[in-house]
């Protein structure tokens, strides 16, 4: 068990802004009219429609599923009709809409059949209940969005150690989980038992930000009714990012994930609160991920958390939650102000990735500070709170000069894009956007490179080829000039005997003989032609009769 | 649909930039300026003044010839400093034109000419003092007699040495206590006897240094508890210079003063805490740094005994502002030996 806690390095205390929503219970959303459904809601492959344009579906049938490994199932969020598969505005910051499904709501919200396996999961094989996590959809709600059926795989070693529920929500802003925990605390917890079968972990550990006592108070409380010898709630130091996947792992245990590394390499998993809720409800109620919680918060008059259906636009929310005009919306940040990205409109769905929503109307302090960019005067404070334990600074000057290779050698891509350096620069140099920047250029020549060395290795291939057929045809030549050598000398050689691969080269050229006498077949279109056309035709097929009796003269 | 604005993350800023250090960095040495004033009287105010007024003027029009905005490089308080910094370091009594020549030297040809704010590699103010004790030594060095004048000069004896130049009876020019201290050495003096010998020295160090060095020192200790800058720098200098001087002083302390002298004399504490810290001339990684602040220590103490200058900061730090980078390169983190 967990007794002491270590400090991981770097890091900053940042506003929290979270009072303005945490204060209030979840409120239920109402069904939209229309969800648009994007098909890539996770990292991984998009989901591969299974409905047609007009199909009716029921809430929570399936309505696309995975094809390739690292992708999930997605389902419909109400009952309705299917009105349009095609390409829509979705939550990216490059603003390009993706291919989603357009349900029109019926009204009814009414379920398809549904079967909850509850408590017998427990006799279900690990793989089964993986499995049924990757039918329902589920994927990291924190923000990221990875499919959770990969990480409730405990590998070739099956050695887990730590099973670490993410609790912290480090960002300002951000509810979702505080709210979650406070009110449906014995979810989470029979989550957190479905996610330790199927990873057969040691320990359990609930890690929460010490700046949520309600949340700390809701869970021990529901630790009292349960089995609760191998989980633990720990409250972590309010420090943005505590929540960051290696930083928490840091935290709780003290180990330090390998640079190019994954938790699971060091025994340990880390799953959303959230995550654990949502499986919950796959299980117990047979529940898909079809809804999530969503912090609408910000410069809204009435910032609180809503049970979102999936596919509901953003502007319907915020309608919900603000009576002032909404010309004044400046911005529109889904996920935190540390690591989310700004929305080029409000006619934006929901996505299982959306853990927050904020309204921006220039009137949080923090959120307006856009400075004038001035030079990097080397103060080193972005060194200071890196929680990667980079030199931002030099980074800074790599990429900008672009020296790929030197800002690897600086670890550019352990960089986890926190914002950190980007938060306290007083130069207000966007450097988070320089390291993406260099990141994206590195992938870049890495694909090119990749192709120069498939293509120069075709080539060497093909003079390879070029050598050896050559080395083989002289090799047949010297092979044959001997046999006739052999045949002068001795005529009782095997004369009578046909070569067997003469033999078979002339079926060959027989076979294409005929082939060839088959493509010569008039083409069937030829009626009514006027006479101009016939000609044309003619003289067509005059020119392919020479060069094909040329090649086979050849 | 709307057209939102859509930069990127993070959309969150703490409420800091180059202007706000800069003004704390001022704000630190307040209690340094306000000590001097007390012991030495207003001249220095005058040359702050003086030295402010040119920094801006030279750092708009240089900034109209780089075709650069000129506001947000005025607002940002570093050519103020420059000025600042570059005034505390001459006599209060120099002439006018020492001031002006002096900051013009740094914004324009030090700072400017290598590409302005954080491209310099020089240190501003301490460059210019360099170009000013090599090109006017008469000037820089003089120090007006507080042995006549027990305690200090007046606004109007100041604005008379400042703006005229008149000598009057009072105020005769004298030596610096560290360039009185090395002559004295110099014409085999023993140490004991030239520090009795004329007032220019007190307990610790030179006469009123010892409260002014403090009054730095504690604005920089309060630099350091806000983090506007690390210990390293101003700790490993102070360490290697009372290092240093501690075995020289134990080795033959007729030659050579004490460790307390070194750090009460001179610009000692205002070197360490707000000119060897200037981030941009300096080095910047945490092993780096160390390096960086004790080679400055022991170039002071080498200075200071064998040099041909009296204070030896200033050319400490120019020295130095040549390695950083090399320094930095060796000492980054995950270094291979080259």
């Amino acid at each position: 068990m967990i007794k002491q806690l270590f400090k991981f390095i770097g890091g900053v205390h940042i506003p929290q802004y979270k009072d303005i929503s945490c204060n209030t219970t979840i409120q239920q959303a109402p069904i939209a009219s229309q969800l648009v459904l994007p098909l890539s809601q996770h990292i991984g492959s998009p989901s591969v429609p299974i409905v047609h344009i007009g199909d009716h579906v029921l809430k929570g049938q399936t309505i696309a599923i995975a094809e390739d490994y690292v992708s999930v199932n997605l389902h419909a969020p109400t009952s309705g009709q299917i009105i349009a598969i095609e390409p829509r505005a979705i939550p990216h910051p490059s603003g390009l809409p993706a291919q989603c499904i357009v349900l029109q709501s019926d009204g009814k919200d009414q379920w398809r059949e549904r079967k909850p396996i509850a408590e017998d999961y427990r006799q279900l094989d690990p793989s089964k209940v993986r499995n049924l996590i990757r039918e329902a959809g589920i994927v990291g709600l924190g923000g990221a969005g990875f499919p959770s059926f990969i990480k409730m795989n405990p590998g070739p070693s099956g050695h887990i150690d730590t099973l670490i529920l993410n609790a912290a929500e480090c960002e300002p802003f951000i509810t979702c989980d505080d709210r979650l925990l406070q009110e449906r605390a014995d979810e989470v917890i029979q989550g957190l038992f479905i996610l330790r079968y199927a990873l057969q972990a040691k320990h359990c550990v609930i890690a929460v930000e010490d700046n949520k006592a309600k949340a700390i108070t809701a869970l021990n409380k529901a630790l009292e009714t349960v089995d609760q010898s191998c989980i633990q709630v720990t409250a972590i130091p309010t420090i943005y990012p505590a929540g960051g996947e290696k930083q928490l792992i840091h935290t709780i245990t003290g180990r330090q994930v390998p640079s190019h590394g994954l938790p699971i390499h060091i025994g340990v998993v880390v799953q959303n609160v959230a995550t654990a809720a949502a499986i919950y409800a796959a299980i117990f109620r047979d529940e898909p991920l079809i809804s999530r919680i969503v912090t609408l918060t910000g410069d809204v008059s009435r910032p609180t958390n809503y049970e979102v259906l999936l596919g509901t636009s953003m502007q319907s929310l915020i309608e919900q939650s603000d009576d002032s005009p909404q010309n004044k919306i400046k911005r529109i940040i889904m996920g935190g102000p540390m690591m989310g990205f700004a929305m080029h409109s409000s006619d934006i769905p929901i996505i299982k990735t959306c853990n927050c929503v904020i309204v921006d109307k220039g009137l949080t302090a923090e959120l307006k500070q856009h400075g004038y960019t001035m030079p990097c005067i080397r103060c080193g404070q972005c060194a200071d709170v890196c929680p990667a334990e980079l030199l931002p600074q030099q980074l800074y000057w790599y990429t900008k000069s672009a020296q790929w290779q030197l800002s690897q050698d600086y670890q550019l891509f352990d960089c986890i894009e926190c914002g950190c350096c980007d938060y306290v620069c007083p130069s207000y140099i966007p450097l988070v956007q320089y390291y993406r920047y260099a990141k994206a250029q590195i992938w870049e020549q890495e694909r090119e490179t990749e192709k120069s060395d498939h293509a120069r290795e075709r080539h060497e291939f093909r003079l390879e080829r070029i050598e050896r057929e050559k080395k083989e045809r002289e090799e047949r030549h010297r092979q044959k000039k001997a046999a006739l050598g052999k045949k002068d000398t001795d005529p009782k050689g095997e004369k009578t005997k046909p070569d067997p691969k003469k033999a078979a080269i002339i079926a060959a050229m027989e076979r294409v003989k005929q082939k060839k006498a088959q493509q010569n077949i008039q083409a069937k279109n030829t009626d009514n032609l006027t006479v101009a056309q016939k000609k044309q035709i003619e003289e067509a097929d005059a020119r392919r009769k020479k060069v094909n009796d040329e090649d086979s003269s050849s | 649909m709307m057209n939102l604005h859509t930069p990127s993350s993070p959309h969150f800023h703490a409420n800091n930039s180059i202007s706000q250090v800069m003004f704390t960095v001022i704000a630190a040495l307040s209690p340094g300026i306000a000590v001097y004033i007390y012991f030495f009287g207003s001249g220095l105010l005058i040359q702050m003044l003086l030295g402010i007024l040119t920094a801006i003027t030279c750092e708009t029009l240089i900034l109209l010839a780089r075709k650069k905005p000129v506001w947000p490089f005025i607002s940002d308080g570093s050519a103020v400093l420059t000025a600042i910094l570059l005034a505390l370091s001459i006599p209060p009594s120099s002439p006018w034109w020492i001031i002006v020549l002096g900051t013009s030297f740094a914004i324009v040809f030090v700072k400017h000419l290598y590409g302005g704010l954080g491209y310099n590699i020089f240190n501003p103010a301490m460059a210019g003092y360099a170009m000013l004790i090599i090109s006017f030594p008469k000037e820089i060095t003089g120090w007006f007699n507080i042995q006549a004048n027990s305690t200090s000069l007046s606004l109007s004896e100041y604005l008379g040495l400042i703006f005229t130049e008149s000598k009057s009876s009072d105020t005769i020019s004298q030596a610096t206590p560290l360039d009185h201290f090395k002559t004295q050495i110099g014409l085999e003096q023993p140490a004991s006897t030239i520090f009795t010998d004329t007032n220019l020295y007190s307990g610790l160090g030179a006469y009123g240094f010892e409260w002014i060095g403090l009054a730095f020192a504690l604005g920089g200790v309060w630099l350091v508890y806000k983090k506007i800058m690390s210990w390293h720098i101003p700790l490993s200098l102070l360490i290697s210079l009372v290092l240093i001087s501690l075995v020289f002083y134990a080795w033959d302390n007729n030659n050579y003063a004490s460790p307390l002298f070194h750090l009460f004399s001179g610009a000692t504490l205002l070197g360490a805490f707000f000119i060897a810290t200037d981030p941009v001339s300096a080095c910047s990684t945490l092993r780096g740094k160390i390096i960086y602040g004790s080679c400055i220590g022991v170039l002071i103490f080498i200075i200071r005994n064998w040099g041909g200058y009296p204070d030896a900061i200033a050319f400490a730090v120019l020295i130095m502002n040549m390695c950083a980078p090399t320094i930095d390169y060796y000492t980054r983190p995950g270094a291979q030996t080259p």
